[in-house]
């Protein structure tokens, strides 16, 4: 009888874990049916052609591609000394007292929600960046060769700079909270027989106590760079969403896949453009993914691997 | 000892310090405050965020605010009922949805879940947490505005919300079960209980704080969410119950507002982020302070 | 020794794998560590503060810098040198423009100074009483509640349409201004009760929907050529020829001798023009590809019309306002927005050659002669282009915008609504145009809307009323 029970439990039970699965596989399968019109079409000149042209249905996301990974390189550059500073300071300098309080603020960021990010973005970061942050860029840095490329053209505010400013922001609390962890679980013996060797603070944190996290904090760094990816909304308001070309400055405006899917998608009446958005929202899933269980395993293997040192 | 040894060095007065070690040592300075500020720098983030959110958002507020919908463009006054009705109808359908399937995958997974299927289940619902919202929305968009339902709906609106909402509540839910001591189990197996009320009648209620917990996360997340709704739930500038039509949320009013080139929607879209960022803050407080209690 | 320490640091390991598995569980990184086991906090919440009373919103927005009512006769010579330099500084809107604004203000002003030549013009508008008034309130069996999306160019317009026909019949129409391309997108999916779009659909488009779909002409609008040229005191004159070459970037300098050939006070203009164009789908881009590749055969080939386009130069503004916003932001900027954006954000906005040589503005008066130069040439199924039309006081840059409707309807409720409210809308409702610097729909082309509203049907029964 309660066996009976139990097992009727145990199914249902299961059948909610299976839904998990099931939704899952219709959304890829989903995703690829729909796309495969223009997978057929374009094959992989998908990725290497620039072209978004509606009328002569010709369409390349090597634009959009781009465009995400300018602004989550811009955003990894800025949200890792910030990430993992703040979380250095937290798990080895701060007293209790202040440790929790700002590891409480740090987390904070994570709540807000993107549409949020997106408005502040809107009204005050970019008319700050073009007003103030881009022309000293451009007069300082952009003078430089080779690398002034980058802080170059005319600046507008809406370009990928301010994007990956935004996306620095966001990505931080998911920095911050997994690189503490890491750092939390780096043995003490670490840290002490650095010191015991009459090494400062720096030192034990620079030697020994880094090195030993270093893949749990590319695993941090990795799981960031995932939630940059994918971000939407607050990107859309700030990039730009403009294709026109790639000029390899940062105060180029610019597409992400994702926020070319949420300018678009409901707009390409062309049966071929809708394809070719899918697909480039298969791509942002399969890219997500990839690094999304990379950076899960490398954070996992150094939670559980065998002991160091 | 090796802490010991460590506080002498750093004791020694600055001016018995050898040359290198005075290097040595303002190097740490440096290091430290550099790292504090990048501390401080986090924390500012967030202060100006919030701060500008209010300060921009207060003005809004008003009886109308909460009372009225969004009038014709161009025009001043009117509020956003429609969409916080919207959001949190939505809600509700996606917890209704989210909730036994995130409680049912959890207890499975903590209770019964061992081999190749739970760890698929956990590979899922990994994969599916990662997801990137707008893709999230493109397949609900997809699967029931194009076909199943085939309109623009809040229901399709609540089932993205749902999905984004499921993997955080089992995760979370499974952890918390985890903790559940198993001598409670083996206690109540022992008196005879069959398993399944062991789980319903001992073990879920031991864990009711972190269930709590877990839906609270979930819906702090998804009412913030924007893309996917833009994709299902589309707006509404009227006020409505229909879940079968298209529907207003916050995050797309705040979006439109946003956008338009009014500035009292302006200031409206300000105003409606504060009512989310209040909220969302509440529930993370509550969350908090649940926690705590249920460790004490 | 050095066992104790292994096994201390062994449970110290897992304590730690369990919070970062959890961390990596929830998606909400830290905030699912604070539920699975994160130390107690102290109970600072900067999110959480509640919102102070609230001081009295803002006045307006769309304030108007200075009302001078032009009284210029309709399609006399739209070619007026732009009123004269007066008050305005650089950048400002010509005051033909700026009546408009003054019409265009939120209060119920009463019908103002740009109202009155447009209801004088060539093409009278809708003032017959035939058909106004039909529709006095709510109707046995329709429903309540309709959906439609589409275009931002008429969305002013529309959503004080549909908030004063939900006062009217209290029938909720639901409008969702997400541009031209997601209007014919969903009346092709069948996602919403009706489309709305600035571009007609293509055959190609029409056969991909799921039954015969009917254009309803709403109301006329301009698209004007926006600007922010600091040295331009007097509106910038702008030719089939300058136009599509600054679009496609054989123009960069506003001391181009094509542009000054027309405007000398570009002489000294040595600067790079900044292209702006929208980056949605959008019937806006349509009516202007529409022109420039009615003017240039370059464009055509190279480029050609839709409501999204792959543009050869410039950057991209969302909606017509990020368009008009990047603009006002960027010095030497140039754009096209419809007329009331561009007087909302006080825009500079230029004056183009239309077919007969006269430079004319984007004003109410250029477009109705647009309608009216075009009115014989209007096809059967009401898809009509009346860029460039000839005629001395045309705005070359004109268009309708339309509803789409499905002729045959299932859903007798919906279909009884939605014909009575484009009725109403094409009736009593094409007062509130020139309100908001639309321009009314000439009386001809509101008999054929009667006939297209006529057509639509339940199993071959007329849906409409007729009351």
């Amino acid at each position: 009888m309660s066996g009976r029970g139990d097992r009727c439990f145990e199914l249902t039970a299961a059948g909610a874990a299976a839904a998990a699965i099931a939704t899952l596989g219709a959304l890829a399968l989903l995703l690829l049916v729909y796309s495969w019109p223009s997978i057929a079409r374009y094959g992989l000149s998908f990725f290497t052609t620039t072209d978004w042209d509606p009328v002569a249905e010709r369409f390349g996301a090597a634009h959009f591609v781009y465009g995400t990974v300018a602004t989550s390189i811009v955003a990894l550059l800025l949200a890792t000394p910030v990430g993992v500073g703040a979380a250095l300071f937290i798990g080895e300098y701060a007293p209790l007292r202040l440790a929790e309080p700002v590891s409480f603020v740090v987390e904070l960021l994570a709540v807000i929600p993107s549409i949020v990010y997106g408005l502040w973005g809107f009204f005050v970061l970019a008319p700050f960046m073009r007003s103030s942050v881009e022309p000293a860029l451009r007069d300082s840095v952009g003078q430089v060769p080779i690398v002034g490329t980058l802080f170059s053209g005319p600046i507008v505010g809406k370009d990928l700079l301010v994007a990956g400013v935004i996306l620095a922001i966001m990505i931080l609390p998911t920095v911050t909270a997994i690189s503490r962890e890491v750092l939390r679980a780096v043995p003490d013996t670490q840290r002490e027989g650095m010191l015991a060797l009459g090494a400062t603070k720096w030192e034990a944190i620079r030697h020994a106590v880094l090195p030993y996290a270093r893949g749990g904090i590319a695993g941090a760094l990795g799981l960031g760079l995932a939630r940059a990816l994918g971000e939407t909304m607050a990107v859309t308001m700030v990039v730009g969403n403009s294709s026109s070309r790639i000029t390899g400055s940062l105060f180029t405006p610019g597409y992400t896949m994702s926020s070319a899917i949420a300018n678009q998608f409901t707009e390409a009446a062309k049966a071929i453009h809708f394809a070719a958005l899918v697909e480039v929202a298969l791509v942002l899933l399969l890219v997500a993914t990839i690094i999304n269980l990379f950076a899960r395993l490398l954070v996992s293997r150094f939670a559980s691997g065998p002991v160091g040192a | 000892m090796a802490a010991v040894s460590g506080a002498l060095v750093a004791r020694r007065p600055l001016s018995q310090a050898l040359p290198g070690e005075l290097r040595r040592r303002m190097v740490d300075r440096i290091a430290m405050s550099l790292i504090a500020s990048t501390a401080l720098l986090g924390c500012a983030v967030l202060l100006f965020v919030v701060s500008y959110v209010v300060v921009r958002g207060a003005p809004a507020i008003d009886v109308a605010f909460f009372t009225e919908g969004p009038k014709p463009y161009g025009e001043e006054g009117g509020g956003v009922l429609p969409a916080i009705v919207g959001t949190l109808s939505m809600l509700l359908l996606a917890s209704a949805i989210a909730i036994p399937a995130g409680l049912g995958t959890a207890i499975y997974l903590s209770e019964f879940g061992r081999g190749a299927f739970a760890h698929a289940v956990r590979f899922a619902l990994d994969l599916l947490a990662g997801m990137p919202s707008i893709v999230i929305g493109v397949f609900v968009w997809s699967l029931l505005v194009r076909q199943v339902i085939g309109r623009f709906s809040g229901i399709a609106g609540a089932v993205a919300l749902a999905i984004i909402m499921i993997p955080i509540v089992s995760r979370t839910v499974e952890e918390i079960l985890r903790l559940v001591p198993d001598a409670l189990r083996e206690g109540s197996l022992a008196l005879g209980v069959p398993r399944w009320r062991t789980i319903v009648g001992v073990v879920l209620p031991t864990a009711r704080a972190g269930v709590i917990t877990g839906v609270m996360l979930s819906l702090a997340r998804a009412g913030g969410e924007t893309a996917p709704l833009l994709l299902t739930a589309l707006g509404n500038q009227f006020l409505s119950f229909d879940l079968t039509s298209p529907i207003a949320s916050l995050p797309v009013q705040i979006y439109n507002y946003a956008v338009a080139p009014y500035e009292d929607w302006h200031t409206k879209a300000w105003g409606s982020a504060l009512v989310l960022v209040s909220v969302i803050g509440c529930l993370s407080l509550v969350t908090r302070i649940a926690t705590r209690r249920a460790r004490l | 020794m050095r066992d104790e320490e292994k096994r201390t640091q062994t449970t110290h390991r897992l304590v730690t794998r369990r919070r970062l598995l959890a961390l990596l569980g929830g998606g909400a990184a830290g905030a699912v560590l604070a539920a699975c086991g994160g130390s107690a906090s102290p109970t600072a919440a900067p999110a959480a503060t509640s919102p102070p009373p609230a001081p009295p919103t803002k006045p307006a927005a769309v304030a108007t810098s200075a009302p001078v009512p032009t009284n210029a006769p309709a399609g006399a010579t739209g070619a007026t040198p732009a009123g004269g330099p007066a008050t305005k500084p650089a950048g400002a809107v010509s005051p033909a423009a700026t009546s408009a604004t003054a019409a265009s203000a939120p209060a119920p002003a009463a019908p103002s100074a740009a109202a009155k030549p447009a209801a004088n013009g060539t093409a009278a508008p809708a003032s017959a009483p035939a058909g106004i008034g039909l529709i006095k309130g709510p109707f046995p069996g329709e429903a309540q509640t309709l959906t439609g999306a589409g275009a931002t160019f008429p969305a002013p317009l529309y959503t004080k349409w549909f908030d004063e026909y939900a006062k009217l019949t209290g029938v909720k129409v639901n409008y969702q201004a997400i541009g031209s391309g997601g209007g014919i997108k969903g009346i092709t999916d069948g996602t919403v009760d009706f489309g709305a779009s600035d571009g007609p659909m293509s055959d190609e488009q029409l056969k991909a929907a799921k039954g015969e779909i009917l254009h309803v002409p709403m109301t006329l609008g301009g698209v004007a050529v926006t600007y922010n040229v600091p040295e331009a005191k007097d509106p910038l004159k702008f030719t089939p020829e300058t136009l599509p070459a600054i679009y496609l970037g054989t123009i960069t300098k506003w001391n181009d001798p094509k542009l000054v050939a027309d405007n000398p006070a570009l002489a000294s203009v040595n600067k790079d023009i900044v292209v702006v164009q929208r980056s949605d789908g959008s019937g806006t881009t349509y009516c202007f590809t529409d022109y420039l590749s009615s003017v240039s055969a370059d464009w055509k080939s190279k480029v050609g019309r839709d409501t999204a386009v792959k543009w050869p130069v410039g950057i991209g503004g969302k909606g017509s306002e990020g368009v008009a916003g990047e603009v006002k932001q960027n010095p030497y900027s140039i754009g096209y927005v419809e007329v009331i954006y561009a007087i909302q954000n006080k825009l500079g906005t230029g004056l183009v050659k239309n077919a007969a040589g006269k430079f004319v503005e984007p004003q109410l008066d250029g477009v109705t002669a647009a309608a009216a130069a075009a009115a014989d040439k209007v096809p059967a199924d009401l898809r009509v282009s009346i860029v460039n039309q000839v005629g001395d006081g045309v705005y070359p840059i004109s268009t309708f915008t339309w509803l789409l409707v499905y002729k045959n309807m299932a859903d007798k409720a919906k279909a009884t609504a939605l014909t009575r409210l484009m009725w109403w809308a094409t009736h009593d409702g094409q007062k509130f145009s020139t309100d908001l610097g639309y321009a009314p729909l000439p009386e001809a082309m509101v008999k054929k809307d009667e006939e297209k509203i006529n057509l639509v049907n339940v199993n071959d029964q007329k849906a409409f009323p007729g009351q």
